[in-house]
């Protein structure tokens, strides 16, 4: 049966009502009668972008209009002496939630930033002292991937290691790409298509006895997973929303987080971002651990500790720190639950379905898989008609129409990824959006095949 | 309103393609794909042998939205048609029918044009109605260069000026592609590009060099 969007309503409304409470909204229930009439999509590409938290929007909101000054020194006037405060408040927020300290976190404009400073900045700062040679893996997003290209190009050997069948990095692979000349170990907490979760903790131990720097993109487990950078495991305990919910459970992220044993040596440099967590657009962070010798590439003023020049942007630091207070164990739990559901139901439900990524060693919030025989841009096209929004692996779906580098890193043939799908979720869905989804999905899938020239006739 | 990528057109040939399916026992058929975007087309044909006409087309597609869409209006187009005028819908035929294509899905639609003439070929070549076999020659080479497309401008890379150099020596080809060897479309052309040449018989391998 076809459902339209305008049909899909109830849990729509769960979510405008919580928000209602927090934020104070007051939309009418005559309002929301004339968005039925046009229909909502229920958004599913999370692990793009999120839909910002009115109470983000919110905190955000006086340092665009009362305290707007840049951040001045100490001896400033005082909006910026104000403003200063603000954005070391933001800071300190962030690197606790990190167990870092406020001076190791920079902020920056968004994962591709940091993962440019990450990697250039330590290139420029060892390229001519220790080495020209870097570790990175196939299957990192564009940031990462196309920065060590660029660096490829500049001269710089790069390893790119390769990925098993579930996305996952085996850290003696990492041990034996060291050399002496090696700078910098990059590899991703987890995977942008297929969620899968790295073990950056053994991979930190090879990076550090190997006496090589460590950074690591956890653009997509920054406040879903536990990250600790400081050795104490204490932040990977309490502070990264896990919390006291099933903490020794595999199903509860603690034993995919980083830093997650005492005394145990943790990545040097973490790139982070406000956009996959209900934060603003455009405002990122690098973590970089004290002492980690690192050159800024972008030239300007001093701020950011001298390593990013440029106006800071408080509304949005004040926002990133806010986006991360409000992400809590239990929905994460929420997020897992819903996955959970819908890889359940797209394996079981819907024939010659191949799960994209680690079963458990995933994040909360991604479920990846192929419908094998059908293309992918012809399923989310068809979704959209019904009101869903997801994405896919697929070359006509991309701007490069190139099929996506994880599928065929994890081993995936052309076909795999032509038909793959991410549905990723966030605090806005809910359990109805699931069954909603895979329903349709299940019958766009049908029909589809049935004019694939590939599909098996029953 | 809601904003999708292709007009309504386009949106209600992807919805109900027309002309779906496979013609038993059929007088012509092929299957063509496209490696640079993993698209592919099937077309069968029924000829009536006295009028020379289509009788019948069924098409299949295991591909994006323009590929069924351009599927479905092409198979509507060559019904009825003598083989030669068939032979003679082209993609932009087909995208003038369902009011405009984006040029960046050139590639995944032409595969059902090419999907109908290589059925009218098959039904040819299995009737006899072949000419022989004639040696590759730079133009042989240049005229199937044409049909690789330029994602960047929806028009084929010969006329967009993407072309260089064409040589054919020994069995092997040469082309030489004006592009930045890391440009984002450098490998889905340089796939097409041996894709449409490699079948060629007295071809034996496809060089493709980048300038940049």
């Amino acid at each position: 049966m076809s459902r339209r969007p305008l049909e899909r309503r109830a849990r729509r409304d769960d979510s405008d009502r919580r928000l209602e409470a927090t934020a104070g909204s007051a939309e009418t229930p005559a309002a929301r009668e004339e968005a039925d009439v046009f229909g909502e999509t229920t958004y599913l590409d999370n692990s793009a972008t999120t839909r910002l938290d009115e109470r983000v929007l919110e905190a955000m909101q006086p340092y665009f209009f009362e305290t707007y000054a840049v951040a001045t020194s100490e001896f400033g006037y005082s909006l910026g002496i104000e403003a200063r405060e603000a954005l070391d408040a933001a800071r300190g927020t962030l690197a606790e939630r990190l167990g870092a300290a406020p001076e190791e976190l920079v902020f920056t404009s968004g994962s591709t930033e940091s993962s440019n400073l990450a990697l250039k900045g330590v290139a420029l700062a060892l390229g001519e002292k220790k080495g020209r040679h870097l570790v990175t893996t196939r299957i990192e997003d564009f940031p990462v991937l196309n920065t060590a290209r660029a660096l490829e190009r500049q001269g710089f050997e790069v390893t790119w290691l390769d990925v098993d069948g579930d996305g996952l990095v085996d850290p003696d692979d990492v041990a034996a790409a060291l050399r002496k000349d090696t700078i910098l170990v990059s590899v991703q907490h987890a995977n942008q298509e297929i969620g899968t979760v790295q073990d950056i903790d053994a991979i930190a131990k090879v990076a550090y006895d190997g006496h090589v720097l460590l950074h690591t993109d956890a653009t997509h487990t920054f406040t879903r997973l536990p990250i600790d950078v400081s050795g104490s495991g204490a932040a990977a305990s309490a502070g990264a929303g896990v919390g006291e919910v099933g903490e020794t459970s595999p199903e509860s992220g603690a034993d995919l987080g980083i830093g997650r044993r005492d005394g145990a040596p943790g990545p040097d440099l973490v790139t982070i971002s406000a956009h996959t967590i209900h934060g603003p657009r455009g405002v990122g962070a690098l973590y970089v651990r004290d002492k980690t010798p690192i050159r800024k590439w972008m030239d300007g003023g001093f701020q950011e500790y001298d390593l990013r020049a440029g106006v800071e942007d408080i509304p949005a630091a004040v926002g990133f720190a806010a986006a991360a207070g409000l992400v809590t164990p239990q929905e994460n739990e929420q997020l897992r639950a819903l996955r959970d559901r819908l890889l359940d139901r797209a394996l079981g439900e819907v024939p010659h379905t191949t799960l994209n990524g680690h079963r458990t060693r995933r994040t909360p919030q991604n479920a990846n898989v192929t419908f094998h025989f059908v293309e992918g841009e012809s399923i989310t096209l068809q979704l959209d008609m019904r009101g869903f929004a997801v994405s896919t692996g697929s070359a006509c779906f991309s701007k490069s129409l190139e099929a996506s580098h994880v599928i065929s890193g994890i081993g995936g043939d052309h076909e795999r990824a032509h038909g793959s799908v991410r549905f990723s979720f966030s605090r806005f869905n809910s359990m109805e959006d699931v069954d909603d989804v895979i329903e349709a999905a299940a019958e766009v899938v049908a029909q589809l095949r049935a004019i694939s020239p590939l599909a098996p006739r029953d | 309103m809601t904003k999708f990528p292709y007009n309504e057109t386009v949106l209600e040939h992807f919805k109900h393609p027309h002309n779906v399916g496979e013609i038993e026992e059929p007088d012509g058929k092929a299957i063509e794909g496209s490696p640079a975007c993993g698209d592919m087309v099937s077309v069968t044909i029924k000829v009536d042998p006295d009028k020379n006409t289509i009788d019948d087309i069924k098409f299949q597609s295991y591909g994006c939205a323009s590929n069924i869409a351009t599927g479905s209006i092409i198979t509507d187009l060559a019904k009825g048609k003598t083989l030669d005028e068939a032979k003679k819908v082209s993609w932009k035929d087909a995208s003038e029918e369902l009011g405009g294509l984006p040029p960046i899905k050139a590639h995944c639609s032409v595969l059902a044009v090419e999907g109908l003439r290589a059925a009218i070929r098959d039904y040819e070549e299995r009737n006899g109605l072949v000419t022989e076999r004639e040696p590759t020659t730079l133009k042989t080479i240049e005229k199937r260069l044409k049909h690789v497309m330029n994602p960047l401008m929806g028009l084929d890379i010969v006329r967009t000026d993407l072309v260089r150099d064409v040589s054919f020596e020994g069995g092997i080809v040469k082309v030489v592609v004006d592009l930045d060897e890391s440009h984002q479309f450098a490998q889905a052309i340089k796939n097409d590009i041996a894709e449409k040449i490699e079948p060629l018989w007295d071809v034996e391998l496809v060089e493709v060099e980048f300038t940049g």
